[in-house]
């Protein structure tokens, strides 16, 4: 399995929502509906307080509880990789992924009736492009690249600086990282 | 301290501010589920042990309401797909990873067997409906098949029934993701459930005394035993990881303790144990409030397992955006 994976630098992150904005033009997703969003996560006791902005999405897990528990095989990984997908023509919109996700990231149930979800803009990727939100982001807070290659921008941010992934005790082996 | 929030519009319909994907219709398909798998389980222990004149009810009559019962659990199981349409992808693959997809094929299996252990029983149970069918060509075919098979299609019923009535736990408990139904009690927990609100059914109909007796014996016993298993559920909760003790702190003094407690375990488990054991003293209508109480329980049991499972969850996030601003932009 091809391992994409999504690096986000929190500390030049500036919680602009740039990101969810061009994941919503380039996806044309429907109004009301969002497949990333931003958390801005305070930690700490006044006034010693640290905060820390995430863009996040689906993690396109490699171990994604989602896929194991779609009942005809409609979420899928794509091509051979860790990208989870839905096929439309073969959901049946019983929900069981939603509920199967512990990032509560399968998130968008389309006026259609079928689920919808970050797909890491894998149109894009087939093109040899970043996702919609990477390629838009003003202060190049992030990245994208196969884990697989140890020269990509991904595995190298990954080797040289403090990082850490969503809920990672899930075991759904994540493939979003935080840089620290 | 740490305090997480959405800065960024997120609203989504049934998921945001918590998940809401399932409401009372699978609430209803899986008390219908448990309870069909009680009444499989007792019309094929009626027919295998040979109980026809103690049990008559039950092993002439009770067969009936299986189908009945299974099939309105499927309609509302049905009206909760958002794409009907595509319904019938269920039964294009087999994903073995995925309890829905095992009960959909569950009921593949046990649709058949259930038909048959109705046709057997019809002749005896309801004549006029026997004599109806009797009229399409192959219906008396059919019953006469299932009248010389009818012991060996009860044997089959009883591992479907006990499969079906497992199911219905073990969909919600396999979804880890929600710490709340992460236990391996609720299997148990939903079959014997489903046994007792099957019992309920001949206290309430049944002409003869002695099944009466049977069924609310029975049904005492089962009711002791779903109170032990839900303690050993929320002992199991409460020996797990921290995600799980705040899904337990949701009914041990949490927003839905009141729920769980007093509309659940008194009116649904309690209360009903003691009036079925004073209607074993001779109070029948203590007996029948009984009755109507277990299929209280039985139902609130899903019911506030299915919301408090959804509400607990692995992340904790506060949601600022007020999706009532973005109406007013628009207007």
């Amino acid at each position: 399995m091809t391992t994409y994976a999504m690096v986000i630098d929190t500390i030049t992150c500036i919680g602009c929502g740039d990101c969810v904005v061009a994941c919503k033009t380039e996806n044309k997703v429907p109004e009301g509906l969002n497949r990333d969003w931003v958390v801005e996560a305070t930690s700490g006791e006044y006034p010693n307080l640290h905060t820390e902005f995430r863009s996040e999405r689906c993690n396109h897990c490699s171990h994604a509880t989602c896929v194991y528990a779609c009942p005809t095989g409609a979420s899928h990984y794509w091509k051979d990789t860790n990208i989870v997908l839905v096929a439309a023509e073969k959901c049946t919109g019983c929900k069981a992924c939603i509920a199967a996700c512990p990032y509560d990231a399968r998130l968008i149930m389309r006026p259609e009736g079928y689920i919808d979800k970050c797909t890491f803009c894998h149109h894009r990727v087939d093109d040899g492009l970043d996702p919609a939100c990477v390629a838009s982001c003003p202060t190049h807070c992030m990245h994208f690249g196969m884990l697989d290659n140890p020269d990509s921008i991904v595995s190298r941010l990954l080797r040289e600086r403090r990082h850490k992934a969503l809920l990672p005790e899930t075991g759904n082996e994540p493939n979003v990282y935080y840089l620290l | 301290m740490i305090e997480e929030v959405l800065v960024t519009a997120r609203h989504n319909p049934k998921i945001d501010p918590s998940l809401g994907i399932w409401t009372w219709e699978i609430s209803v398909y899986l008390f219908l589920g448990g309870m069909t798998a009680g009444i499989m389980l007792f019309a094929a222990w009626a027919m295998l042990t040979r109980k026809q004149e103690v049990l008559a009810f039950a092993h002439d009559r009770f067969a009936l309401w299986a189908p009945i019962a299974l099939s309105l659990g499927m309609t509302t199981l049905f009206l909760d797909l958002e794409h009907k349409l595509y319904v019938w992808r269920f039964y294009t693959s087999f994903e073995p990873t995925s309890p829905m997809s095992w009960g959909a094929w569950i009921l593949v299996l046990v649709y058949p067997v259930m038909i048959l252990q109705t046709l057997s029983t019809l002749r005896r149970g309801y004549p006029t409906l026997a004599g109806w069918l009797e009229r399409i060509p192959v219906g008396g075919w059919v019953m006469d098949l299932s009248e010389n098979w009818r012991r060996t299609i009860a044997a089959l019923a009883i591992p479907l029934a006990v499969g079906l009535g497992i199911y219905t736990g073990v969909l919600l408990s396999a979804l880890s993701a929600r710490p709340f139904w992460s236990s391996g009690a609720l299997g148990p927990l939903f079959l014997v459930s489903g046994m007792s609100t099957a019992a309920v059914i001949p206290v309430m109909v049944s002409r003869l005394k002695g099944e009466r007796h049977f069924f609310e014996t029975t049904d005492v016993g089962l009711i002791f035993l779903e109170v032990v298993l839900v303690s050993i559920f929320l002992i199991s909760l409460a020996t797990g990881a921290a995600y799980h003790l705040e899904a337990l702190d949701l009914v041990m003094g949490g927003p839905f303790t009141e729920a769980f407690w007093l509309w659940f375990v008194v009116p649904g488990l309690l209360v009903p144990m003691v009036l079925a054991f004073l209607g074993l003293r001779g109070y029948r209508s203590f007996g029948l409030l009984a009755s109507v109480l277990v299929l209280y329980g039985g139902f609130m049991l899903r019911y506030l397992m299915v919301e408090i499972g959804q509400v607990s969850t692995w992340t904790d996030y506060a949601v600022q955006f007020d999706p009532q601003l973005l109406e007013r932009l628009t207007q």
